[in-house]
């Protein structure tokens, strides 16, 4: 009996986290433009969407923008990470400190803040800008994922390595880094997934000319969302959705927690703060 | 591991972070409390307490408060029942759960229009089986709804994270002791998993306080949140020292609010 | 697993990139750009297309959904637009800021084309016009439905009844509201006396609970829909919303309304001059104003491009071209920086009731 109440709670949470995703998948079938009757089943959108200039070209900005700022700020992140293993404590806590603000932060603030950076600096606003904020916003999450292991590392295979005779830096890139590794891309992973579904922050640091996807839709929402959109999305959607199932499929609940850690937004710091970790 | 010098790999982050993070709310700063010609001022910030203001920092605050009461309501059992079933459909269910993280958070905020319409999918089907339809789009219902959708997966993990690490022989051992589930409940499993619950709240509470995303697209218009307010300031009003001045504001509950966080860790080390 | 996972992850976000292989943004600086900042759906895309094709210079396109949105972002400095498309009000706002500079009329020998009276009404915001070029025009009215709305509709009054509660749609921005207020009562659409504004945004308060939703564009969509009864929409609306959906109807109500014209400027900072006035030339072509009319549906100061318009009932249309002597129409004029900020507030007021 508990167990029959506790399915149909559930399937009701399910049903709510499903049916607008529902609606749009429906929607970028509905041959009507307007999105309060159906007007037939078509494909159109899907093939006017690879057609559609606009679409595509905020499309290629999102994925290059969020390419290029999670590998930057992967780069700065472990880099910084290493540098702090070397450092004091307090040192250290300062670094993390701030490392929490942009976490913590409402993204309001922090777009707010970067816009006034911006123009009190007189720079032209534009992809640089809304790069330069989402390394900014993705450090972070590198940081955060890379730190506790860091902390689980074990130091003397590295020393053991620079006994031998290895130079620091081969040592670093031999033994280290191979057992990093997991954690830097989880960390890479996590600042593209914030990256391309940030809307706030690109809101306030954009220029003229400059679309990503989420601000696109923005201002669709507004004159009203061309279905092709629906049409990107669902496509996007399907091809995580296939992505996760196949990768799951075999080692089927292994080791469920990390496939959350690779995926979620801010679970970095539910998992850091969890272990005591934020500083 | 004691080359300091190798301390300087930290330096990059170390500018960018200043740069990046602390000059810009410096910057806020700055501007909340110089007025256009840039003499100082406090005017910006304590335009707070003028009428519209107040009125949507307190409509904000009520909002935040009621989302994240209601996403605990929900994420609480929905985590108990996620870590009774068996290891490997709860990896298969929390995967579940994050998934819809992977479609554009505005599209789906922008999907409950449709759903919440007068002509939308819910009155669809409520016309359908001859019920009186129901209006909540444009209304507080509807923003309250669309905050609780977004954030609920930010309540969710970190409570199952917490609940899912509590050790099995330790309710074992409670209901040996001839404790009910409920008892077990209250004396075991909340308590071990307060880490996750106070984490869960303040990741649901910041964002509803200042978003105006889900406030513009569910609200209509009509009800005008704090987040709004900073944005038309910016957008719209090219205020930028008033603008700064409520972000000024904003800034308090979020510092509150890492004070929290920074505590409970502390107290979870111990 | 995880790493397999992400291995996964990775070569899917490098294929993106290769398909995706071109401008990351559209800040090219070359010489052959021409920035343009454009209301939102206020252009035909086949004609940035053709203006590309026959001139070899890329058009870098952004839109907008209000003036006040627009305003900050050209005064910033920071968005460097080469040519935009503001409201009669605005222009003068921008022009008295010293936002604009002439435009040279010299090199746009197609201006011939458009019709005596647009210029002569451009006189009031810019005098002489010497920095606007009118590109579209009309007026604000009532959209409504018939199948819901079955009295005579011709008063701004119609949008305080009780009887419509949740069915009425008004424009989110400030000069409009405030206008549809102004005229009900009586007053200038540019009053700027405390009391008949105070006044102005009681009605608004208490009109603000049967009020369904404060929008702009989404007026269009939502009356198609059948979303709700009553909207107050700009005229170049309502034709397209006739066609999409025919229950519709566009008034002018009796206590008259605001009469615009979206001209195009050139703001001070623009870097590509030149091509902005070969913009402004192509758009004054009699073929491309009629294409444009075509997919806006916003009445065309351009007297030959008008006269391209096959169907007499809309070349004709009294929406579209209404006789303006039958009306009391009044254009917005700027009021000040201090009247402006005042507004906003009491605009703000209105909102957060």
């Amino acid at each position: 009996m508990k167990s029959f109440f506790g399915k149909m709670y559930l399937t009701l949470v399910l049903i709510f986290l499903y049916a607008p995703i529902a609606t749009l998948m429906i929607l970028s079938f509905n041959q009507s433009k307007s999105r309060s009757h159906w007007g037939g089943f078509t494909l159109e959108w899907y093939t006017g969407l690879f057609e559609n200039e606009e679409i595509m070209a905020a499309f290629r900005t999102t994925i290059i923008l969020a390419f290029l700022s999670a590998l930057i700020a992967t780069i700065l992140g472990t880099a910084a990470c290493t540098g702090m293993q070397f450092m004091k404590k307090r040192e250290r806590s300062f670094i993390m400190g701030i490392t929490n603000i942009p976490m913590l932060n409402a993204d309001i603030v922090t777009g707010v803040s970067l816009m006034l950076l911006f123009i009190a600096s007189r720079v032209s606003m534009g992809f640089s800008t809304v790069l330069l904020s989402h390394i900014t916003f993705n450090i972070p999450y590198v940081i955060l994922s890379v730190m506790p292991r860091y902390r689980e590392l074990n130091r003397s295979t590295y020393e053991a390595a620079l006994d031998l005779g290895a130079e620091p830096v081969y040592a670093f890139f031999r033994v280290v880094l191979p057992d990093l590794m997991s954690a830097v891309l989880s960390g890479f992973l996590m600042s593209f997934t914030m990256s391309l579904d940030d809307f706030i922050i690109t809101h306030f640091t954009q220029g003229p000319g400059f679309d990503t996807l989420s601000t696109k839709i923005y201002s669709e929402v507004k004159k009203g969302i061309n279905p092709e959109v629906y049409a990107l999305s669902t496509i996007m959607f399907l091809t995580v959705l296939v992505l996760l199932f196949f990768v799951n499929y075999k080692p089927w609940g292994k080791q469920p927690t990390g496939q959350i850690k690779v995926m979620t937004k801010r679970e970095v710091i539910v998992s850091s703060s969890g272990r005591g970790g934020r500083l | 591991m004691n080359e300091r010098r190798n301390s300087f790999l930290a330096a990059p982050y170390l500018v960018w972070s200043i740069g990046f993070i602390l000059i810009p709310l410096i910057y806020i700063l700055y501007f909340a409390f110089t007025d256009a010609s840039g003499t100082f001022t406090i005017g910006n910030v304590s335009a707070i307490i003028s009428y519209v203001n107040i009125r949507a920092l307190m409509l904000s605050i009520l909002f935040s408060i009621a989302s994240t009461f209601i996403c605990l309501l929900l994420a609480y059992p929905l985590c108990l029942i996620l870590t009774t079933v068996t290891s490997s459909s709860s990896a298969f269910l929390s995967l579940i759960f994050i998934l819809p993280m992977w479609m554009n958070s505005l599209l789906r905020t922008f999907a409950w229009q449709n759903i919440l319409e007068r002509k939308g999918v819910i009155n669809g089907i409520l016309l359908f089986l001859h019920l009186p339809p129901l209006y909540i789009i444009n209304k507080p219902p509807a923003i309250l709804l669309g905050m609780v959708y977004d954030f609920l997966p930010f309540m969710v993990l970190p409570i199952y994270n917490s609940v899912s690490r509590i050790d099995k022989d330790l309710i074992n051992a409670g209901r040996d002791l001839g404790a009910d589930y409920f008892q077990i409940l209250k004396g075991i499993i909340w308590p071990l998993s307060l880490p996750g619950v106070i984490s869960g709240i303040t990741m649901v509470f910041v964002p509803s306080l200042t978003t105006f995303v889900i406030s513009d697209i569910l609200g209509g218009g009509k009800i005008l949140l704090i987040g709004n307010v900073i944005e038309q300031l910016f957008t719209q009003d090219s205020d930028w020292n008033a603008g700064a001045g409520l972000s000024a504001i904003l800034m308090i509950f979020i510092v509150f609010s890492m004070i929290i966080t920074a505590k409970y860790d502390r107290e979870d080390i111990s | 697993m995880i790493k397999k996972l992400i291995s996964v992850l990775m070569i899917l976000s490098l294929s993106f990139m290769m398909i995706s292989c071109g401008h990351p943004d559209g800040t090219a600086s070359g010489e052959d750009t021409l920035y343009v900042y454009n209301w939102g759906e206020y252009i035909d895309p086949e004609v940035l297309t053709m203006f590309e094709e026959e001139t070899g210079i890329e058009v870098i396109y952004d839109e907008y959904e209000t003036n006040e949105i627009m305003y900050p972002r050209i005064e910033a400095g920071a968005v460097v637009y080469d040519l935009v498309c503001p409201s009669d009000y605005m222009i003068s706002k921008m022009r008295e800021n010293g936002l604009l500079q002439e435009i040279d009329m010299d090199n746009i020998p197609n201006l011939k084309n458009i019709g005596e009276d647009y210029w002569k009404n451009s006189e009031e915001f810019d005098p002489g016009n010497r920095y606007s070029v009118p590109y579209v025009w009309g007026t604000v009215g009532i959209l409504y439905n018939k199948s819901m709305v079955h009295e005579k509709v011709d008063s701004w009054k119609i949008l305080w009844d009780e009887k419509y509660k949740d069915e009425i749609l008004m424009q989110d921005s400030v000069r409009d509201a405030f206008m549809v207020a102004e005229r009900l009562l009586g007053y200038s659409m540019n009053t700027t006396d405390e009391d008949e504004l105070q006044e102005a945004k009681e009605l608004l308060m208490a009109q603000k609970p049967i009020v369904q939703a404060y929008v702009v564009d989404q007026v269009r969509d939502k009356m198609i829909g059948n979303e709700a009864a009553l909207g107050v929409i700009y005229s170049g609306e309502a034709i397209y919303t006739q066609r999409e959906n025919p229950d519709l109807e566009y008034v002018i109500p009796k206590e008259g309304t605001n009469v615009w014209i979206d001209s195009w400027v050139i703001p001070k900072n623009a870097r590509h001059k030149k091509n902005a006035e070969k913009f402004i030339d192509f758009l004054c072509r009699p073929d491309i104003a009629y294409m444009n009319f075509d997919y806006i549906t916003y009445s065309t100061p351009n007297v030959p491009g008008r006269e391209l318009i096959e169907d007499e009932d809309i070349r004709n249309s009294p929406i579209a071209y209404p006789v303006l002597s039958d009306y009391e129409l009044e254009t917005y004029i700027y009021l000040g920086e201090k009247a402006d900020r005042h507004l906003n507030d009491l605009w703000r007021e209105v909102k957060s009731y």
